[in-house]
C-alpha cells in the first residue's frame, strides 16, 4: 500500500480518467463508469437549474394572498413541472446515478461496471425521455400535477400531457438498467475478500434501491403509459365516463411513487453512512442493523403504497392495514438515525463540510420521518392529508433527506472525482446556510397545512399570507446555499489544492485509488483484509492507530 | 382566528377537538424524539470535537440491547398511533343513523349543494349547529375533495361513485370549506363557506329560502317519466322491470342469484349501467343513461325512487318480480334464496 500521511504534500497524478482520452467523442462513447456518472452530473444539475428555477417562481408568487406573479393557469404549470422535473430527472437519478456509477465499481475493487455499454445506454434514454419532458414544458406546458391523476390528465387537462408521459416512461428504462447493473455488479464483482458484512453500507443501500427500482418502475411506466392511450385513443381505462376507474391509476401509480421515495432517500442514507464513520474515525454503529434496515425499508415500503388514498373512499379496513403497515415501515428508519447518533458518541469528530451536511440530513430526515407519522395515522390524515402538512413533509425528507446527502456526499467525493479540495470556510458555510435555509423555508409550511391551507393553490385567504412570506423569505436563504457549492466548487476544479488518494482520510477502497482514479481504477486487484470502517487497524491511513482519545472500558 | 398567529383553525365539529388531541400526542412525541436525537448530535459534535490531527475514535460496533431498545420503544409507541388514529377514523367512515342528507356535487369549479327540501346553494352550505349531517358527495367531472379545515374532515368527490362524510356542527359561525384535490386551472377558488345555524335560526332559512326551488323528490318523479322510465317501472309490477315501490335500502336478488342492497350506489349503477346486476327474472333490456343525466340529475332520480321506500310493494303474479317481493323490505323477516 503506497498511500502516505497527508502530511506530505500530494502529487496530482500524471494520467488518470478524465485525461486518458480526449474530444466530445471520447466523452459521448465512453463506457467508463466514471465518465458517465460526469454525463449524469450535468444532466441532473441541468433539470435541479430548472426545477429551482420553477420554485423560485412559485415561491414569489406566493408571496400574496392573490398571486403576485403570474395566471392560475402558469402557476399551475410551474408546480406540476417543478415535480416532474425534480423528481423523475433529478431526485430519482441524482445519487444512484451520479454517485453510485462512480463509486459502486471502487467501492467493492471492480473496474467498471458488469454492462458498462448498457451503463451509457441508461444516460442515453435519460437524456431522450429527458427531451420528450423539456418539449412537453416547451410546448403549452403541463398542469396535471406531477401525480398525472385521472381523469384530469387523461381528459380534461388542456396541456401537453403525452410528450410528457412518454418522456417519464422512457425514463424508466433508464432507471430499471441502472438497479440491474448495480445488482448483477454488487453480486459479481466483488474483489477478493470483499464479502458481504465488509460492503460499505453505501453499496447496501444501492442494492435495496436498485431492487426498488427494478420492482416499481415498470409499473408506474405501463400505468402512465395507459394514462397516456386513454388520452390519445380515447380508451376507458381510468374514465369513469367510459367505465374506467380513476382510483385504479392512484393505486397503480402510487404502487411505484411511494417506492420512488425510498429510491431517492436510501441512496442517501447509504452517503451519510459513509461520512459519519468517515469524520468520527470509529466503525459505524451496529453495521448489520443499518445494512438490514436499508432491504427491510425496500421491501416493506412496497406495501404502504394506499396511505395517499385515505380520503378518496377506500374500504376502511384497507386504510387501516395500510396504516399499519406505514408505522412499521418507519421502524428501520428510527433504527438508522438512532445508529448513526449513536456513532459519534466517543468518535474523533472534525467539522469538515460532508460531516455537517451528513449531520443536518439526521436533524432534518428526523423531522421529515416523524411527521410521516402523522400522515400515517388515520384520523390527523383526513385534516392534513393534501395540505401544506404534506407538501412540508415530503420536502423534509426528498430536499432536507435526499438532497442534502446528495450535496453532502457531492463534497465527500469531490476530491476523489476531481483529484482537488474545494474552500473548507466556503464549504462549512454554504452547509449552514442550506440547514438555515431549509428550516425557514419549509417549517412555516407544517403550520399553514394544519391551520388547513390545501396545496396547489395559487391564491388563498389573507389569514395564510404571514406563514407563507416567511416560507419564500427563507427559499431566498435556501437558494443561496445551493449557490454556493456550485460556484466553489467549480472554482476548485482548476484553483484547489491538491488533494492526493485519501485526505480525510476514510477506509473505503475507492480511496484506495488516485485521485483522480485511472480508467482501470486499480492497477492490480485489490484484495481486502480489513473490516469496514475500521480505523485502528489500518496503519496505512497514517493515524494514531489503537490509541482512542479516551481510556477505554468495557464497552466493547 | 384566535390570533394573529393561530397555530391551528377553529374548532367547529366534534371531530376538531379529537383530531387536534391526537395532534398534540403526536406532537409532544416527535417533538421528544426530535429534541433527544438533536440535543444528542449536537453534544456529542462538541463534546468530541478532534482535538489532535491524526486522532481516532474508541471502536464500538455496536450493542444488541440498546438496538432491542430502540426498536421495541419505537414500535410500541407506532402502534400506539396507529390505534389513536384508527378510532377516530373508524368513527368518520361510520355514519350515524339520523342524519341530515346533504348532496354535495362538485364541477370544475364550483360547488352546488342540495338540501333534502330541494333548497340549492352554489359555493355556500347552511347546517344547523348540534345536528349530524350527512354529505353525500359526486363529480361532474375530475376528482375534487371536500375539505372543512374546522372541521377537520375532508373526503374525494370522485366521479363515478358516491362518497359519504358526516360531522356534527358544534359552534355557529361561518368557516372556509376548499376543494383540496388539484382539479385543474380555478383549484385554488373553489371553495366557499359553511354557515352553521342554532336550530332554530336555520329553520327560519330553510323555511324563508326554500321558496320557488323545485323540491328533488318532485324533480326526480319528472325526470321519471321524461325519461321514460315509468314505461318499464310500473308501481303495480306489471311492467317490464321491476316496480321500484319499497325497494331503497332493501335486498334485491339478482339473476345469478345474489343479494345486493339498494343504497344510492346501486340506485346510480342500475342507471348508468343497468347490465351490471340484473334482477332476478328479468330481461337485460334497459338502456345506459351514461352521458345522458347530470349528477344532479341521478340524485334527483334516487330521491324520487327513495320516497317510493314507503309505497306499497306490488304482490307477485301477473309479471311481477317474483323473487325482488319476497326479498324485500327490512322490517319484514326474508326468506332465504
Amino acid at each position: 500500500m503506497s498511500q502516505t500521511p497527508p502530511s506530505a504534500e500530494p502529487k496530482f497524478p500524471r494520467d488518470h480518467y478524465l485525461n486518458a482520452t480526449y474530444g466530445i467523442k471520447s466523452w459521448l462513447l465512453t463506457t467508463d463508469h466514471k465518465r458517465i456518472a460526469l454525463l449524469y452530473l450535468i444532466s441532473v444539475t441541468f433539470f435541479f437549474f430548472i426545477g429551482g428555477l420553477f420554485a423560485t417562481l412559485i415561491r414569489i408568487h406566493l408571496l400574496t394572498p392573490t398571486g403576485a406573479l403570474v395566471t392560475p393557469e402558469t402557476y399551475n404549470k410551474l408546480f406540476t413541472m417543478h415535480g416532474v422535473a425534480m423528481i423523475f430527472f433529478f431526485l430519482i437519478p441524482s445519487i444512484p446515478a451520479v454517485l453510485g456509477n462512480f463509486l459502486i465499481p471502487p467501492m467493492i475493487g471492480a473496474k467498471d461496471l458488469a454492462f458498462p455499454k448498457i451503463n451509457l445506454l441508461s444516460w442515453y434514454i435519460y437524456v431522450v425521455g429527458g427531451c420528450f419532458v423539456l418539449y412537453s414544458f416547451s410546448t403549452g406546458g403541463l398542469d396535471t400535477g406531477w401525480t398525472f391523476y385521472t381523469p384530469l390528465s387523461s381528459v380534461y387537462s388542456n396541456s401537453a400531457v403525452t410528450p410528457a408521459v412518454l418522456g417519464i416512461f422512457i425514463n424508466g428504462f433508464s432507471s430499471i438498467l441502472t438497479g440491474l447493473n448495480f445488482i448483477v455488479t454488487i453480486h459479481t464483482m466483488r474483489a477478493p475478500g470483499m464479502t458481504w458484512f465488509r460492503l460499505p453500507l453505501f453499496a447496501w443501500a444501492h442494492y435495496a434501491t436498485s431492487l426498488v427500482m427494478i420492482l416499481g418502475t415498470p409499473v408506474v411506466a405501463i400505468t402512465l403509459l395507459l394514462a397516456g392511450l386513454e388520452r390519445m385513443f380515447h380508451l376507458g381505462f381510468f374514465n369513469p365516463a367510459m367505465g374506467g376507474d380513476p382510483i385504479l391509476f392512484q393505486h397503480l401509480f402510487w404502487f411505484y411513487s411511494h417506492p420512488a421515495v425510498y429510491i431517492m432517500i436510501l441512496p442517501s442514507m447509504g452517503v451519510v453512512s459513509e461520512i459519519i464513520p468517515t469524520f468520527a474515525r470509529k466503525p459505524i454503529f451496529g453495521y448489520a442493523f443499518i445494512a438490514a434496515s436499508s432491504i427491510a425499508i425496500a421491501v416493506i415500503g412496497f406495501l404502504v403504497w394506499a396511505h395517499h388514498m385515505f380520503v378518496t373512499g377506500e374500504s376502511t379496513y384497507a386504510a387501516l392495514a395500510f396504516s399499519f403497515l406505514s408505522y412499521l415501515v418507519a421502524i428501520p428508519s428510527a433504527v438508522k438515525v438512532f445508529n448513526w447518533t449513536s456513532t459519534l458518541y466517543k468518535g474523533s469528530i472534525s467539522w469538515d463540510a460532508p460531516m455537517l451536511y451528513a449531520l443536518g440530513f439526521i436533524g432534518l430526515f428526523t423531522i421529515g420521518g416523524l411527521t410521516g407519522l402523522f400522515l400515517a395515522c388515520l384520523g390527523l390524515d383526513i385534516h392534513i392529508h393534501d395540505t401544506y402538512f404534506v407538501i412540508a413533509h415530503f420536502h423534509y425528507i426528498m430536499v432536507g433527506g435526499a438532497v442534502m446527502g446528495y450535496v453532502g456526499g457531492i463534497h465527500f467525493w469531490w476530491p476523489k472525482i476531481t483529484g482537488r479540495l474545494y474552500s473548507e470556510p466556503m464549504s462549512r458555510f454554504a452547509a449552514v446556510t442550506l440547514f438555515v435555509g431549509f428550516n425557514l423555508t419549509f417549517f412555516p409550511q407544517f403550520i399553514l397545512g394544519y391551520l388547513g391551507m390545501p396545496r396547489r393553490y395559487h391564491s388563498y385567504p389573507p389569514e395564510f399570507q404571514v406563514l407563507n412570506v416567511l416560507s419564500t423569505a427563507g427559499a431566498s436563504i435556501l437558494a443561496l446555499g445551493y449557490l454556493l457549492p456550485m460556484i466553489y466548487l467549480t472554482w476548485s476544479m482548476r484553483y484547489g489544492k491538491v488533494a492526493g488518494p485519501n485526505p480525510w482520510p476514510a477506509t473505503g477502497l475507492e480511496w484506495k485509488m488516485d485521485s483522480p482514479p485511472p480508467t482501470e481504477n486499480f492497477h492490480v486487484t485489490p484484495v481486502v483484509d480489513w473490516e469496514p470502517y475500521d480505523f485502528n487497524n489500518r496503519p496505512d491511513l497514517g493515524l494514531a492507530a489503537g490509541r482512542p482519545l479516551a481510556p477505554a472500558h468495557g464497552d466493547d | 382566528m384566535q390570533s394573529q398567529l393561530p397555530l391551528y383553525p377553529e374548532q367547529a365539529s366534534n371531530f376538531a377537538p379529537k383530531v387536534d388531541g391526537l395532534m398534540i400526542f403526536l406532537t409532544s412525541v416527535a417533538a421528544l424524539f426530535a429534541t433527544g436525537i438533536t440535543v444528542a448530535i449536537v453534544y456529542f459534535f462538541f463534546k468530541y470535537h478532534r482535538k489532535q490531527a491524526n486522532a481516532v475514535g474508541v471502536p464500538i460496533h455496536g450493542d444488541s440491547r440498546l438496538e432491542a431498545a430502540w426498536i421495541v420503544v419505537p414500535l410500541v409507541l407506532a402502534l400506539g398511533m396507529f390505534s389513536w388514529g384508527a378510532v377516530i377514523y373508524v368513527d368518520y367512515r361510520t355514519t350515524p343513523s339520523d342524519t341530515l342528507n346533504i348532496d354535495i356535487i362538485g364541477k370544475q369549479w364550483m360547488w352546488k349543494a342540495q338540501h333534502p327540501n330541494g333548497l340549492r346553494e352554489i359555493n355556500e352550505l347552511h347546517v344547523p349547529v348540534g345536528r349530524n349531517v350527512k354529505l353525500t358527495l359526486a363529480s361532474e367531472d375530475v376528482i375534487h375533495d371536500f375539505f372543512v379545515p374546522a372541521f377537520r374532515v375532508k373526503m374525494d368527490v370522485v366521479p363515478g361513485h358516491y362518497n359519504t362524510m358526516w360531522f356534527r356542527p358544534t359552534k355557529p359561525g361561518r368557516y372556509h370549506f376548499f376543494c383540496s384535490q388539484y382539479c385543474g386551472t380555478n383549484h385554488a377558488i373553489m371553495g366557499g363557506w359553511i354557515t352553521v345555524m342554532e336550530p332554530t335560526d336555520y329553520a327560519a332559512w330553510l323555511s324563508g329560502s326554500s321558496g320557488g326551488e323545485a323540491n328533488p323528490v318532485a324533480v326526480g318523479e319528472k325526470l321519471f317519466s321524461e325519461k321514460a322510465c315509468i314505461t318499464c317501472h310500473l308501481a303495480n309490477g306489471t311492467g317490464r322491470a321491476p316496480s321500484l315501490n319499497g325497494m331503497y335500502a332493501a335486498k334485491v336478488l339478482l339473476a345469478d342469484g345474489t343479494t345486493v342492497v339498494a343504497d344510492e350506489a346501486y340506485i346510480r349503477e342500475s342507471i348508468l349501467q343497468p347490465n351490471a346486476k340484473i334482477v332476478a327474472g328479468y330481461q337485460p333490456l334497459m338502456p345506459t343513461f351514461q352521458g345522458q343525466l347530470t349528477e344532479e340529475q341521478i340524485l334527483a332520480l334516487t330521491a324520487y325512487i327513495k320516497s317510493l321506500q314507503s309505497q306499497p310493494v306490488p304482490t307477485k303474479g301477473g309479471g311481477v318480480a317474483p323473487a325482488r317481493g319476497a326479498e324485500n323490505a327490512l322490517a319484514a323477516p326474508t326468506e332465504k334464496k
